[in-house]
């Protein structure tokens, strides 16, 4: 079975700051890879990498085991990748119903907007993924929700385009602990499923409940790729990755 | 749902087009109390007729790029160089006027496409960007033209010219153009991907190209549409007048961005209003005319036009700040 996605030798850099260096890592059919490191390991770089929203400086990326040529970030979400960044990318002065179907509207012929099909299904879309406060229409501006409110309004945007694989990057930083437990029941249905994941989490804990697979990521190089079966406990996880850090220094 | 729940829903969602509404009125009203009189005199609105389709064209364009966060200035010459195209084909070529127009439209988004270009690879602002091509485009046209202005009377006879500016029941055709003009824009900026993705740009580019949306391409588009719209412009201007002058579109520079403000589409991006900038073209185009037409001083007309500015802006205000 071809991975969804593979990057081979992925190198970036920022001006001086080499953010990734020469990054090898793949993604298969229903696997939930947990993608772990630092703050300022390049996960985020990497992620963005992998979805077209930057150019690797080197290396391939190869979708379905087909290399990807001229990769960008409209490309990936055809080949039904959705990402939920970290910064969320939402338009606060744009309401719910037009963030959601961003970039992905749905036309007549001539780039006409459904606007009635849209408004129907972002209302769907809400209800579903259970805003907390019932005030909420999908008409409403996302600048006036609330932090966990915004997180919800990007991730059912990644539900619901029916992605083969869905990235998280720190999905769960600003929800409850009840929201949060939505989010992995949604990680969860999505594996059900036979899709895939790439999740980012800087709490450990998680990231191991609903991994397969561990990447760790320390300055820019993949450090250690484990399977879950090789862990024990996110206690050992945690020590491996302030192992290997350590080793690094 | 009761009914006061829609009016007022629909009032808080169109606040910005009631508001410059509002201010239209208001000046109406003003001059309508000053001298009943010459309110329903056709002098008064008489000149209003010609110069509100034109800024109608120049203005409803500017909507989208201040929407998407850019300006262009270049439209005030743009405006002479379509034009310039357009008279002369007919005059020293003498191109059939009706393929002239067409071309004067390409020549108006070609040079529209130009500046997208520079904004977006060469990555100036497009404040300075357009600065500097308003000034080279009309530096060009007062050399190739020789400062010499270009006479289509013969036009008259032609088709194009009644059904571009002639009279219909005694009623200026070019405010149906520049209404179809309106309605085909609203429809783009609501209800079609252009301008939605003009709007996510605008509020904010990086979430904008992270969702896979073609930001580069979209600006470019952008300032072809404000070429499209100054070209426009500038041959209904020929045509009415039945002259090309070098420096035909330069008056129209500070009313057409005074036009978009009044109207209510807020300088930083992301949001704006199509019916409003009708409405703030309107209130600029009768400041422009009507101060006269009162039998008032002509002195007096630019202090009233930036009166009213400042005062609408204020009003404006009271829609709040940038939500982030
Ligand atoms: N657009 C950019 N321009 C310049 N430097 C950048 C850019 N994006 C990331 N970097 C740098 O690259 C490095 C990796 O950043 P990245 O955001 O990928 O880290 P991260 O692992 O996601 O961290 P965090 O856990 O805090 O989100 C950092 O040193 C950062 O400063
Ligand atoms: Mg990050």
């Amino acid at each position: 079975m071809e991975p969804i996605i593979e990057l081979r030798n992925i190198s970036k850099k920022f001006g001086g700051i080499t953010a990734l260096n020469s990054v090898s890592l793949e993604v298969n059919e229903g696997e939930v890879v947990g993608l772990i490191g630092d703050n300022g390991a390049g996960k985020s770089t990497l992620i963005k990498t992998l979805v077209g929203v930057h150019q690797p400086d080197l290396g391939e990326i190869f979708i379905r085991g087909r290399k990807a040529e001229h990769w960008n970030a409209k490309k990936a979400r055809e080949a039904k990748i959705e990402t939920v960044f970290q910064d969320r990318a939402l338009t606060p002065q744009q309401s719910i119903v037009w963030n959601i179907f961003m970039g992905k509207e749905l036309r007549y012929p001539l780039g006409f907007i459904r606007v009635k099909e849209q408004q129907e299904e972002a209302n769907r879309i809400i209800r579903e993924i259970g805003f907390t406060s019932k005030l909420i229409d999908a008409k409403s501006q996302v600048g006036n929700l609330s932090g966990g409110e915004r997180q919800g309004v990007a991730i059912a945007r990644a539900i619901y385009n029916d992605a083969e694989l869905i990235i998280l990057d720190e999905p769960t930083t600003a929800l409850s602990l009840i929201e949060t437990q939505k989010v992995f029941d949604f990680v969860n249905n999505i594996k059900a499923k036979g899709r895939s994941v790439l999740f980012i989490g800087h709490n450990i804990f998680h990231v191991f409940d609903i991994s397969d697979r561990f990447v760790i990521l320390d300055r820019g190089k993949i450090v250690h790729q484990l399977e879950k079966s090789d862990v024990d406990s996110p206690e050992s996880l945690i020590k491996i990755m302030k192992e290997t850090v350590e080793k690094g220094e | 749902m009761n009914k006061e729940f829609t009016i007022n829903s629909f009032i808080s969602e169109n606040s910005r087009p009631l508001s410059s509404l509002f201010y239209f009125v208001l000046i109406m009203t003003i001059f309508f109390t000053a001298s009943p009189e010459v309110f329903f005199s056709t002098k008064f609105h008489q000149a209003v007729l010609t110069v509100y389709p034109i800024i109608i064209f120049l203005v409803i364009p500017l909507v989208f790029v201040v929407t998407m966060g850019e300006i262009d200035l270049s439209f005030a010459s743009n405006f002479a160089f379509a034009s310039w195209i357009f008279a002369l084909l007919i005059k020293t070529f003498s191109v059939d006027p009706f393929l002239a127009f067409l071309l004067g439209i390409l020549a108006g988004a070609f040079i529209g496409v130009l500046m997208g270009c520079l904004v977006v690879y060469g990555r100036i602002s497009s404040l300075v960007a357009s600065l500097g091509a308003l000034f080279l485009i009309r530096g060009f046209l007062f050399v190739v033209s020789d400062s010499k202005s270009i006479t289509i009377i013969e036009i008259r006879k032609h088709w194009i010219y009644d059904l571009l500016v002639g009279k219909f029941f005694g009623f200026p055709m070019q405010f149906i153009w520049a209404g179809i003009f309106v309605i085909i824009a609203y429809f783009l900026y609501h209800r079609h991907v252009f301008g939605a993705h003009i709007h996510h740009i605008g509020d904010n580019p990086e979430s904008a190209a992270q969702m896979g949306i073609n930001v580069d391409r979209t600006r470019i588009f952008c300032f072809m549409f404000c070429g499209i719209g100054a070209a426009l412009a500038g041959m209904f201007s020929t045509l009415v007048n039945f002259t090309w002058w070098p420096t035909q579109g330069f008056g129209y520079l500070l009313l057409a961005l005074a036009s978009v403000f009044v109207g209510g589409t807020p300088t930083w991006g992301g949001v704006g209003t199509i019916f409003g900038a009708v409405f703030g073209s309107g209130v600029i185009a009768y400041m422009e005319t009507g101060i006269v037409a009162m039998g008032w001083s002509g002195l007096w007309r630019q202090f009233f036009n930036g009166l009213i500015i400042i005062l609408a802006l204020l009003g404006h205000r009271f829609h709040g700040n940038r939500i982030r």
